[in-house]
């Protein structure tokens, strides 16, 4: 009944507004003045172009200065600053250049509104003029690509040797971190196939640097040292990205993908800079996943020093030792270096269910 | 050269006044539904486009009640959404991208691709190059009938129980090739990929007879150099178009083959829902090549009509030649070129050998000196002109603001270092909103409000339609300007909700603004859509040439029927932008006035025509060969 009320009502304003404008135009055609009428409403049309331009430059200036502090994240990373100039170099040029052409446009049409009896300039082309447009911004976004080029070629440069490796796996709709143990500092293969209920990266048992591996729920990060992430993803594509870090890379099944950097401030740093003592970095996933896109939050921990990082990996359990069922995966001959390597103690059930009875007859 | 010409000439007026004829005996069906004349096809297009736009705006509205009010209930929707609201009142997040992703498929594909070139390049090509039809009439009534079928099955599939396609409109395998991921990758996927080709069939029979009809069925003394920009606009267009949709087919016809008969293009170990898939050795960043190979050229197919319908509608209502004609012509050219080689600039942080980024970087920033060309000339067009605000050119200025706004900030993100942090953020979604949707939207509607006395012989009421542009333009610019600031605080784009995150915490005031300008900017749509449909019946009759305009539609009469001319084809002197030229009485002399007629205003090298014109056509066309 109240939606049969309300549409009755829709209609009724509407053919209300209908009238209005049937007897407004036939107002307009008996009155017949119609030629006047046109040019005020030409100057109207002109001097709202200018009350626009005004109001919204004006609107752009006040937002964007008043507000620095509410889109400006603070950046974290060393490649983050270089790119963060970049942008606002960027932005100074294309500002002043977006600003004069706005300006000069609408100046146009308020100044050269029609008024009667004034012909337009015969103006079709001029050849000095039109080079100089084309030749200046050719320069001008010239010395924008180099640098950009630059900083993007030291971005995706190969990592260094000595860098931190950490493995981030995307699935729906989650992160996982895999860290290489800190007793050979290499991660170990991996094969889809291998993937099941507990053995969510798939490891492969059958390489040793795998069996003291762990998994982590958050990213922990040293800051000061180069760190390199290789990404991949489980199921469909999903994209790394620590915006702090100025950060952003596509984790795609299949393909193995890496950024590298370093962090510059510490999760503490950050506490007392942003004088938020909750501040946490937080890791989201940019590439349109499925029906939990919005919720892959991943938390990031930035450790004071290379130390406290290594402390925290040294306080981590392998994951072989969180699964020993899997130590019958390993081969024989490489059970009793996994074990210890993930630091299973010998006289436990599972080990002591894993070894070979050939080994202990022997 | 002039042979040819000749030929092409005499066997299109045979041809022609043998349809003239016919047009006479047609019923009901043959003139309005199955018809083969090029503007009833262009109306046909327009109309489908105006609903398709209709239902993308609405769908745009929905998903801005989620972001705007996350909070609130929306089971008055209930009659509309059915199963797709939660129990709570709110959208289902896997509902949510499915309207993301058909506001996007729909207003690209269906609204500014079939809409902008299906209506204005049908209804001006023969019409501005003074040709009875198309080349073939019967394979642009198929272009329409194609398209229509497409349109049929992707409006079928946002009423199927698991919901339309929804991995966003570039269906980036391997989310949309298995239905595991999600519910909408399954016969709704199907969907998208069936209409898709039946589009792209579409696309090719208009684009090549575009092509063919401009290059062979110029009235006499049409040489290219007197085109124009429009049609240079629509050529460039329709040849974009032919290269390039064919590979978008290649990519879903391989995406079909991944989904239903198991081969691995795109696909390598995944495991999903609890197994291992036996797919290995395929590319999802294979899929994103041949995607954005047709994507990127597709944002000027989509641009390009628009950027051509303006250049003409400033011209004309500011009564001066468009400044910089063959630049303009030249800038366009390159566009189309350089247009090919910049896709990968969509991809810079998918996992592409970096140097790959370095060279898509370079290229795509080049891409932006022809644009920024074609602003100044839009601009000096202005300069000293004698303006007047139709709505059309109202519409057109607000194009250049949009291109300009939306164009400088693509000079950030094909950086690629500074594309990294701005990559899929709403920094991203307000550029090409701006530069394409906006600019391109606004780039249709001016040729609606300036060419629809000729489609319906009537005016569109002009006060509504300075209401309409007033709203519009201060709508859009609150829905988009606003996204600049999100994104760069690094708002993530398709997220349903991002209060998960800490970092992406603020902004609800931006949110819900941008929110409240989408809702009355589609509001401000009705005024159009009520102007349109009472001014075919009930508008002031228009006079034959009602915006005193140079080009040869404005020579037919108010209505003009099957084969445009009654009498023969108008013949071609000259250029079409006499505007006010000085000595001549009035403000404009039309492209079919000899310069014989014009002495008191013709220059120099003008009045040595005037002694060609004397004898036939052919030597006009051999006069050309020297431009």
């Amino acid at each position: 009944m109240m939606s049969l009320i309300i549409s009755l009502g829709v209609v009724l304003v509407l053919a209300i507004l209908y009238m209005i404008f049937r007897i407004g135009n036939l107002v307009g055609l008996v009155k017949g003045k119609k030629d006047d009428s046109a040019t005020s409403w030409n100057d109207i049309n002109a001097y709202l172009m200018m009350i626009f331009m005004i109001a919204g430059l004006g609107a752009f200036f006040w937002y964007s200065f008043a507000h620095f502090d509410s889109y400006e994240l603070p950046v974290a990373s060393e490649h983050g600053v270089i790119t963060d100039n970049l942008f606002w170099i960027t932005m100074w040029v294309t500002v002043i250049a977006f600003v004069i052409i706005f300006v000069v446009m609408v100046w146009f049409t308020f100044a050269y509104r029609y008024k009667e009896g004034r012909k337009a300039e015969f103006f079709a082309d001029h050849h000095k003029l039109e080079i100089i447009w084309t030749v200046v911004p050719a320069i001008v976004l010239a010395l924008l690509i180099f640098s950009g080029l630059k900083a993007w070629n030291d971005i995706t440069a190969p990592a260094s040797k000595d860098a931190v490796v950490i493995e981030l796996i995307g699935q729906q709709f989650l992160w996982t971190a895999r860290y290489p143990g800190v007793k050979d500092k290499q991660l170990g293969r991996h094969n889809y196939k291998m993937i099941d209920a507990s053995n969510e990266f798939g490891l492969d048992l059958e390489d040793i640097n795998s069996s003291d591996d762990f998994k982590s729920l958050s990213l922990h990060l040293p800051k000061g040292k180069e760190i390199q992430l290789k990404i991949r993803a489980k199921d469909v594509l999903h994209s790394v990205f620590l915006p702090h870090f100025r950060l952003k890379m596509d984790a795609v099944p299949g393909m193995q993908t890496t950024f590298k950097f370093i962090a510059t401030k510490s999760t503490a740093d950050m506490r007392e800079e942003t004088g938020n003592p909750n501040f946490n970095y937080e890791m989201a996933c940019t590439e349109v996943c499925g029906r939990g896109h919005f919720s892959m939050k991943f938390p990031v921990f930035v450790h004071d020093t290379v130390e406290d990082y290594e402390k925290w990996m040294a306080s981590q359990e392998a994951w072989l030792k969180q699964n020993p069922d899997y130590l019958q995966r390993v081969p024989v001959e490489l059970r009793e270096a996994a074990m210890i390597k993930a630091g299973i103690p010998a006289d436990s059930k599972e080990a002591i269910a894993a070894s070979p009875v050939t080994v202990t007859l022997n | 050269m002039a042979t040819v010409d000749l030929r092409t000439l005499t066997e299109a007026h045979s041809h022609t006044e043998h349809e003239h004829e016919e047009h006479h005996h047609g019923n009901f069906w043959t003139n309005y539904v199955f018809s083969e004349d090029h503007k009833v096809i262009a109306k046909q297009f327009l109309i489908t486009g105006m609903a398709w736009a209709l239902i993308g705006g609405v769908l745009s509205v929905l998903f801005r009640l989620q972001l705007g009010f996350p909070e609130s209930n929306l089971s008055w929707l209930k009659p509309l959404l059915g199963g797709w609201l939660t129990p709570e009142g709110k959208i289902d997040p896997e509902f949510y991208l499915a309207l993301v992703t058909m506001h996007g498929t729909i207003m690209v594909f269906f609204v500014l691709t079939a809409g902008l070139s299906g209506t204005f390049s049908n209804f001006l090509i023969p019409l501005q190059i003074g040709a009875r039809d198309m080349a073939s009439g019967f394979m642009n009534m198929l272009s329409y009938w194609f398209f229509f079928l497409s349109s049929v099955v992707m409006f079928t599939s946002l009423f199927i129980s698991t919901g339309p396609a929804s991995g966003g409109w570039v269906i980036y395998p391997p989310l949309s090739a298995l239905p595991q991921a999600m519910q909408g990758s399954g016969l709704g996927m199907t969907l998208w990929l069936v209409a898709m080709a039946l589009f792209i069939v579409s696309s090719l029979l208009g684009g090549i007879n575009y092509i063919t009809t401009v290059i062979n069925l110029r009235t006499k003394g049409m040489s290219f150099t007197k085109l124009p920009l429009t049609i240079w606009a629509f050529f460039f267009t329709a040849i974009i178009g032919v290269l390039s949709f064919p590979v978008l087919f290649a990519a879903a016809l391989l995406l079909i083959f991944d989904r239903s008969f198991g081969t691995s293009f795109y696909l390598s170990d995944i495991y999903i829902g609890g197994e291992a898939l036996p797919n290995q050795g395929g590319s999802p960043i294979l899929f994103q090549h041949l995607f954005w190979f047709l994507g990127h050229p597709e944002v000027y197919i989509v641009l390009l009509p628009a950027l051509g319908i303006t250049s003409e509608i400033i011209a004309t209502n500011s009564r001066k030649p468009i400044f910089g004609y063959k630049a303009m012509v030249g800038s366009m050219l390159f566009i189309a070129i350089l247009s090919f080689v910049v896709w990968a600039h969509h991809m810079f942080v998918t996992g592409m050998n970096p140097f790959l980024g370095s060279i898509f970087t370079l290229l795509t920033l080049i891409i932006a000196v022809p644009s920024a060309v074609k602003i100044f000339n839009y601009v000096t067009t202005l300069w000293k002109g004698n303006i007047l605000f139709t709505p059309g050119m109202l519409f057109s200025i607000g194009l250049v603001s949009f291109f300009l706004t939306g164009g400088i900030t693509g000079i950030f993100l094909g950086n690629s270092a500074i594309d990294i942090q701005l990559h899929d953020t709403y920094f991203v979604v307000a550029h090409f909103h701006l530069v394409m949707g906006s600019a391109s939207f606004f780039g249709m509607v001016a040729g609606v409000y300036h060419w629809f006395p000729k489609m319906f012989g009537r005016m569109l009421d002009e006060r509504l339609g300075y209401l309409h542009f007033w709203l519009t333009i201060v709508g859009v610019y609150l829905v988009f300007f606003p996204m600049h600031y999100i994104g760069i605080a690094g708002f993530p784009r398709r997220y349903y909700s991002w209060t998960n995150f800490e970092t992406f915490s603020g902004f609800a005031d931006l949110n819900m603004l941008v929110s409240i300008a989408a809702i009355i900017t589609l509001f401000a749509q009705f005024i159009f859509l009520f102007n349109f449909i009472y001014s075919i019946f009930r508008g002031k009759a228009a006079s034959a040439n009602p915006w005193n305009s140079n080009t040869l539609e404005w020579t037919t009469p108010r209505s003009p029927g099957h084969g445009n001319w009654p009498g023969e084809l108008p013949t071609v002197y000259r250029w079409p932008y006499d505007y006010s030229k000085p000595g001549a009485k009035e403000d404009f002399i039309p492209q079919h006035i000899p310069y014989s007629e014009t002495p008191e205003s013709n220059l120099p090298h003008e009045n040595e025509l005037v002694k060609l014109e004397m004898n036939n056509g052919s030597a006009i066309v051999v006069e050309d060969k020297k431009h």
